[in-house]
């Protein structure tokens, strides 16, 4: 599966449309990590563990995207986009979003 | 008796925050500053227009993000400078070396690529509650964008 952020995949002929494809999850952190990052605010610098968790999930959301994708028929996604919100204290919603279509 | 001893360790975390923290941020600046020179021959732009398309061999979307805290004293200056209002120096720097270490491991994704198009960026606010409280000051700063290569 090809995936990319511009309006068609470069060098390629976009035969099919398929339409908006999406993939999301919520994530929490677990109490350790926050502690773990409390502690480290103290001297700054690199959260590693948030920035694994948050990988982690972006990881997942693109898996989702692409399955939906792959169940419409499609071997490409276009003009992908990234979101994230803060839904509620301690989690954070990773959404993706596409648009599915058959390039050649 | 009590009073002095939150003042000691308020003091002690300060002095902490400002050693360790001026250290991290210097070793830091450093190491994006080398590296960004080293990945000078792989531009990222914002452009989303592909000249020739004929050209093209393969693209494919790459990523980099990272989370960055404040340290302790940095915090404090932040906090005191919500009184008066102004430009906030430390978390200018802080959001700047987030920017400049996501773009870089957005670069390493795209290693071999000759251009990464389309760059957009993406900025969050962790520890940030609805509530308001700022549990940890900390930003995630996740850069996109499609790496391409061109037909030699």
């Amino acid at each position: 599966m090809i995936l990319t952020n511009l309006e068609n995949v470069p060098g390629k002929k976009t035969v099919e449309h398929f339409g908006l494809v999406s993939g999301s999850t919520v994530r929490a952190k677990h109490i350790g990590k926050d502690i773990a990052a409390g502690l480290k605010n103290i001297v700054g610098g690199e959260l590693r563990g948030y920035t694994e968790l948050l990988q982690e999930a972006r990881h997942e959301s693109v898996g989702r995207m692409m399955k939906e994708a792959e169940r419409m028929g499609a071997n490409a996604v276009v003009n992908i986009r990234f979101a994230t919100s803060s839904v509620t204290q301690g989690a954070s919603e990773l959404f993706i979003y596409g648009t599915a279509v058959r390039v050649e | 008796m009590e009073s002095l001893i939150n003042l000691g360790v308020f003091v002690f975390l300060l002095a902490l925050g400002y050693l360790a923290g001026h250290a991290a941020e210097k070793k830091h600046y450093a190491s994006i500053i080398a590296r960004e020179k080293e990945t000078l021959n792989l531009p990222a732009v914002t452009i989303r227009h592909v000249e020739d398309e004929e050209m093209v061999e393969s693209a494919w979307l790459v990523s980099g993000s990272v989370c960055v805290g404040l340290d302790y004293f940095k915090m404090v200056l932040a906090n005191l400078r919500k009184i008066f209002g102004g430009r906030v120096g430390a978390y200018e720097t802080l959001v700047d070396r987030a920017r400049r270490e996501a773009t870089l491991r957005m670069k390493k994704q795209a290693a071999g690529a000759d251009i990464v198009l389309n760059t957009r960026y993406e900025t969050s606010s962790i520890g940030q509650n609805a509530g308001g409280k700022n549990a940890v000051g900390a930003v995630e700063v996740l850069a996109y964008g499609t790496a391409v290569i061109y037909k030699k």
